[in-house]
């Protein structure tokens, strides 16, 4: 009986607060778009009876996702978001595994120092964050500014409103995500095996690509994830720094419900994105379940 | 005849494998190893002991590579190494952690050193079951190092070491992690391989019986410096300080006043006391202090006063250690010197002749103790 208590919280928890608003969505995703308050029927009205309920099922349908393939802007943004995302998980990897080797291999007292810095930036809004980097990026931006002092360039260049300025967002905003996973495998790694690589012949680089960055393989696999995921959904980024020019579907979504006011066809988007996700989901819970296991 | 003895060490034509050369290396002011000059011949199985931080693992990174001598220089094979990185010794080391490469299986692990000689495929697989046959892990080959015993592991570190066919082992407290009775299986199985491949390997440990049981030679250290290096027997019956004598097995220390008496001197250590003979091999003036070490096994225990030893000196039980096969057994004498002797315990406990504030005579004969200056 206390085991069945205990694991029903947490399942309570999923229910209360993931399977039924997505079962919301869900059904507004079968609906049909009205000019009502809210903006779609049909709506369930449990004082009719099983017949109104009966009817009530009778009137949801497939149209709003068949209508999203018929317009070939959502399968674009779609794929774009997935490109996006990619590069710009690529790019925070690049970016993010030298800091966390470095962080890794400093000295014991400059940890939780470093450790400090990385997290920093979560304690101050991530929408001013964003707001800043246009105030960094735009033409007449301390960047420019910069770059023309020092003579680097004689035009100002052109770097927000381009999907530059979202890499430049994304790898920005998602870098702790990929830096802390990678930092905490470097970091119970034993020394010993890179002298021991080293021993056995490898020069330093090669024993960093045979020993480090194998052991390295779940946080880095954790950390792309954790940017991945969330990156391919991101509205704030694009819709700020990106302009008109950067299609990504989080943009499309929002559009769809504030612009349009078409509850439903942004539902259907949503639903979409969601079961889009789920593959990246799944393989990321795999390799922390793999990973815990190897511990273990 | 009998076979020709090991001692290389002895033989003016012999050549060094290694040679340090007032080697001192040390760490911003601490001074871990202090002028050092010593040598270890090819197929020797020499032995670094000491408590820990007396510098015998900087000693063994220095010979690995990974620490530098701040001064003097170390030859191997008559070539000064301190140009050569790691990756290029013909050196290899077990590591104390055995530092097996946990995604790799051991197969993999052992041809990981091999692989990087850029061998080809057959000569990599043939040399790698040529490990796992000498280490009697075949049968392991797939496996990952965390889904193996300790023993196992310890094995893997060891065939991984040697598969480079090294002129040169190193091993790092290689049997620190095992338990007394592997340990005692493990050290015979090592000098074995060491017989087999004719490698020559310098051990660092802190356990003296291992030390005892597989070297040919034995350096002990101290705070730095190598205090004696000998024969584990030379060491145990000829220690050169009391240092030595008191960190190799036990040894009561007696301390006292020289006087030349025939072939040897005699030890005043106290007032009243009878002085004690030892007929030793030394040099000391008339009443210089000096320092009698006597082994506990070499000391008789009985009733009676022993007609025909010089030295016998009658005291009182004040503690006994019962080890099963031995007991200790720890006598106060004149003076409030305490003497060790041991007895085999040859009846059942019960039976035992002597017990707690039991008087009782100790002698030994006039050879056992050992005169030591310092």
């Amino acid at each position: 009986m206390r085991r069945f208590a205990l694991i029903a919280l947490p399942y309570a928890w999923l229910l209360a607060l993931f399977l039924v608003p997505f079962g919301i969505v869900l059904k507004i995703s079968l609906s049909d778009i009205a000019l009502a308050i809210p903006p779609y029927t049909p709506t369930l009205d449990l004082s009719e009876g099983w017949a109104g309920f009966k009817d009530f099922l009778a009137a949801l349908d497939f149209e709003n996702f068949t209508f999203l393939t018929t317009d070939d802007l959502y399968w674009k943004a779609y794929l774009s978001s997935l490109q996006i995302a990619a590069l710009a998980t690529f790019i925070t990897l690049i970016v993010g595994y030298p800091i966390a080797y470095g962080m890794a291999n400093a000295p014991d007292h400059w940890r939780p120092t470093l450790m400090m810095l990385v997290i920093l930036p979560f304690w101050t809004s991530f929408l001013i964050r964003v707001y800043s980097w246009m105030g960094i990026l735009s033409t007449e931006g301390y960047l420019n500014q910069l770059l023309l002092w020092a003579g680097l360039i004689s035009e100002p260049l052109v770097i927000l409103n381009t999907p530059t300025a979202v890499y430049i967002g994304i790898v920005y905003t998602y870098l702790p995500f990929m830096i802390l996973p990678i930092y905490s495998t470097l970091e119970r790694m034993d020394g010993s095996l890179l002298e021991a690589a080293e021993d056995l012949g490898c020069s330093r680089l090669t024993a960093f690509w045979l020993v480090t960055v194998p052991l390295s393989k779940n946080g880095i696999v954790a950390g792309c994830f954790l940017v991945f995921i969330p990156t391919i959904g991101e509205f704030v980024i694009p819709s700020l720094l990106g302009g008109s020019r950067t299609l990504m579907i989080g943009k499309v979504l929002w559009e769809e419900f504030f612009n349009n006011r078409d509850w439903p066809v942004a539902s259907a988007v949503a639903v979409v994105l969601l079961l889009i996700l789920i593959i990246p989901i799944i393989l990321f819970q795999r390799n922390e379940q793999k990973s815990r296991e190897a511990e273990g | 005849m009998g076979q020709t003895v090991f001692e290389p060490w002895n033989d003016p034509d012999e050549k060094p494998l290694i040679q340090f050369k007032n080697v001192t290396k040390r760490f911003g002011d601490f001074t871990a190893i202090d002028n050092q000059t010593f040598d270890i011949y090819e197929k020797e199985f020499f032995a670094l002991l000491g408590p820990s931080g007396c510098g015998k693992t900087t000693m063994m990174r220095m010979l690995a590579g990974f620490e530098a001598p701040t001064e003097g220089t170390i030859l191997l094979g008559g070539q000064d190494i301190a140009p050569i990185p790691p990756n290029k010794r013909a050196v290899n080391m077990m590591f104390q952690s055995y530092a097996l490469f946990p995604h790799l299986s051991v197969w993999d692990n052992i041809a990981f050193g091999l692989k990087r000689d850029r061998m080809s495929k057959d000569a990599i697989a043939a040399r790698v079951e040529e490990m796992l046959t000498l280490t009697r892990l075949t049968q392991f080959a797939r496996r990952k190092p965390h889904q193996i015993s300790g023993g196992q592991r310890q094995r893997v570190a060891l065939a991984r070491s040697l598969a480079k066919a090294p002129k040169l082992l190193l091993l790092d407290e290689p049997m620190g992690a095992l338990d007394a009775k592997l340990r005692q299986a493990t050290q015979f199985e090592l000098m074995d391989i060491q017989e087999k491949t004719g490698t020559t390997f310098v051990i660092v440990t802190h356990d003296q019986e291992e030390a005892m049981t597989v070297a040919s030679r034995v350096a002990v250290m101290d705070e730095g410096r190598i205090v004696q290096a000998d024969t584990p027997a030379r060491i145990y019956e000829n220690p050169s300080t009391t240092y030595v004598a008191d960190f190799i097995g036990d040894v009561t220390i007696i301390t006292g006043r020289a006087s030349p008496a025939g072939e040897g001197y005699e030890v005043h250590y106290a007032e009243a006391a009878a002085p004690i003979y030892s007929a030793f091999d030394i040099d000391l003036a008339e009443g210089e202090t000096c320092h009698l070490a006597l082994r506990p096994e070499k000391v008789s225990i009985t009733a009676e006063r022993p007609a025909d030893r010089r030295n016998a000196v009658q005291g009182t039980i004040i503690d006994i250690a019962y080890l099963g096969n031995l007991s200790t057994y720890h006598v106060e004498i004149e003076g409030g010197q305490m003497v060790k002797a041991q007895a085999a315990n040859t009846r059942r406990l019960s039976r035992r002749d002597f017990t707690w504030e039991d008087t009782v005579w100790l002698s030994w004969t006039d050879t056992a103790a050992v005169l030591l200056r310092e």
